[in-house]
């Protein structure tokens, strides 16, 4: 039984969420949506600031390219918005290539300020309209809502399908990842980088890899978000965007798949359900943080050891 | 057959002079000692054929390759590996995680194929997985397998850094004082063990403290002293060897 414990756990938590549009309000759905968007924002996230341990807090910019890419490609050329789910992907890990690659060796603190300021230079970019397709301030409207053969995505229990299918498919691959040598390189370069050079790793190439793969995803999620809301402005994607999702992960267990998505919950679904304490948000989430860092620095949900089949090793088997 | 060449290599730190054109071989399938007073220069030349620094002058030849500009990764994967005089291992994973950071030089998998879990990668994963689970056997830890490497014995933990580094399929193991900090006992297993390693066709590199140790199983020794080497040679000839004792030896017995 003890066994099965985690599949068991994985099972009953799908099974009451995908049974949430059976008895939630549409205001309800929306809430359990957006939890659903920063918990694939904070898994792509989670490669860089969780497995690697880099202190990246400009995930915003990402999304952003990613919902932008996908509002002037729909916008203007009209092509269907689904369509350019793998070209909003594609555009942000473009664009964290390029940012990322000059960056890469700087250490702590100085990375997390350069992320900062790359995520206020998008902003004041796409505020000023610098290509002339972003729209300013106001930003673009009219993005049309995705198609499934036929099938509009409109309401929050349709695009409830959508977002968590997407979450459900992100776990999955993470979680195979997690159990290869790429995030098993990550992990060695986040707890030490001269160690996991001196293995063999690439450890430059593996940091830019994790920023590029992040950022595919949160693109993804950015032309998810675009075609839910229709329309987006530069202030959808703002530096408090990027601290909840550092937040979300550090809070939740940094590089634990289900902390990620456990802190998804806390720091987005709580504030909804303490509505009339909206005032004290900040208060209360400051709080939570120094109350984290002192008693329980791992997060709420840290990683699991991972396991291997050593059994299924006989001294004659084939090495490496 | 020459294995690793030296030649007139030399580093700087500001005004230090820590190696000073020195230049020595390593044949093939030898045990070698690197030996010297505290601050001779002995890890810096480590950190030079590893790639962790860049030499100023000289050059470095392995197997046939000119390690000039290579990084460590690179490094590595051409057949040189190494441990750390201050133990480095990735403390909050397992033992055995650490070992397979070893073997990822020679995994080839992806993100797509580690993604959709391709039955290559599969069968690599396995195959890094044995080849873990007999460097650890081979060092004596894998009934430790599970344990986070922070929580093994000082001793072990240097052990597990001989693990990792074997596990990266090495010709040339470079060793930083792997004695350090270990006792009696462990240093006579540790002795045993550099002996295997040799016998497994690998050539050995090796810093040591221990002159007991260094004496009885290096073939070759080179002495450096402020940077500069002073003598190699055999053991007969370094004991022997009227700058060695003046310098090396007979500091180390007024200090203690
Ligand atoms: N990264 C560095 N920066 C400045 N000085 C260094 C550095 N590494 C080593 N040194 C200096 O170089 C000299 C040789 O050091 P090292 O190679 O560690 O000696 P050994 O291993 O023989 O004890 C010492 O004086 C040491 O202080
Ligand atoms: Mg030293």
């Amino acid at each position: 039984m003890l066994k099965y414990k985690n599949p068991l756990m994985v099972l009953v938590f799908s099974a009451a969420i995908f049974s949430c549009p059976f008895f939630l309000n549409a205001y309800w759905i929306d809430v359990i949506n957006n939890i659903g968007l920063y918990a694939i924002l904070a898994l792509s996230l989670n490669f860089i600031v969780g497995y690697t341990g880099l202190f990246h807090m400009g995930h915003a910019a990402f999304f952003a390219v990613g919902a932008y890419t996908a509002a002037v490609l729909n916008t203007s050329y009209s092509i269907p918005i689904l369509l350019l789910l793998p070209v909003s992907g594609a555009a942000a890990a473009l664009f964290a290539y390029l940012v990322a690659r000059p960056i890469i060796h700087l250490r702590g603190d100085y990375l997390l300020i350069v992320t900062i300021a790359i995520v206020e230079v998008v902003r004041i970019a796409l505020v000023n309209n610098v290509f002339g397709l972003t729209g300013g301030s106001n930003g673009i409207f009219g993005i049309s809502r995705p198609e499934f053969f036929g099938l509009t995505i409109r309401r929050p229990h349709e695009f409830f399908y959508y977002i968590w299918s997407f979450l459900a498919i992100s776990v999955f691959l993470f979680y195979m990842l997690e159990r290869s040598r790429f995030v098993r390189a990550l992990n060695y370069i986040k707890n030490d980088e001269v160690a996991a050079e001196g293995s063999g790793v690439d450890v430059a190439y593996y940091k830019l890899i994790a920023f590029v793969l992040g950022a595919f995803w949160a693109g993804m999620v950015g032309n998810i978000y675009a075609s839910k809301m229709t329309l987006i402005s530069p202030e959808s994607f703002n530096f408090w965007e990027s601290v909840i999702l550092f937040v979300i992960v550090i809070l939740g267990g940094s590089g634990s798949i289900r902390g990620v998505i456990l802190g998804a919950f806390l720091i987005v679904g709580l504030p909804e359900i303490f509505r009339q304490f909206a005032g004290a948000r900040m208060l209360v989430f400051g709080a939570a943080m120094v109350a984290m860092m002192v008693f329980r620095p791992q997060g709420f949900l840290p990683p699991l050891p991972r396991k291997y089949a050593t059994h299924k090793i006989k001294p004659g088997d084939e090495t490496l | 057959m020459t294995l690793l060449s030296i030649q007139n290599l030399t580093k700087k730190f500001g005004g230090l002079m820590a190696v000073n054109d020195v230049s020595f071989d390593v044949d093939q399938g030898k045990i070698v000692g690197l030996i010297g007073p505290n601050g001779a220069g002995k890890t810096t030349v480590f950190n030079l054929i590893t790639g962790n620094y860049v030499p100023d002058q000289g050059e470095i030849f392995f197997n046939g390759h000119n390690l000039e500009g290579l990084k460590t990764h690179k490094i590595v994967s051409l057949g040189i590996a190494r441990t750390f005089q201050t133990i480095r291992l990735f403390k909050n994973l397992s033992v055995l995680e650490n070992v397979l950071a070893g073997c990822h030089c020679r995994m080839r998998s992806g993100i797509f194929s580690s993604m959709l879990r391709l039955s290559f990668q599969r069968k690599e994963e396995k195959m890094a997985l044995a080849r873990a689970l007999k460097e650890l056997e081979f060092v004596g830890l894998k009934e430790h397998m599970d344990l986070k490497s922070m929580n093994l014995s000082y001793g072990n933990q240097r052990l597990l850094e001989i693990a990792r580094a074997l596990a990266s399929n090495p010709k040339l193991i470079v060793l930083d004082e792997p004695a350090g900090g270990m006792n009696d006992f462990e240093t006579q297993q540790l002795v045993g063990l550099i002996q295997k390693m040799q016998d497994r066709g690998l050539t050995v590199l090796l810093i040591e403290h221990d002159m007991n140790l260094v004496m009885r199983i290096c073939e070759h020794i080179v002495v450096l002293e402020h940077g500069a080497l002073i003598a190699q040679g055999n053991a007969e000839q370094i004991t022997s060897d009227q700058r060695v004792i003046e310098a090396y030896l007979g500091i180390d017995e007024d200090e203690e």
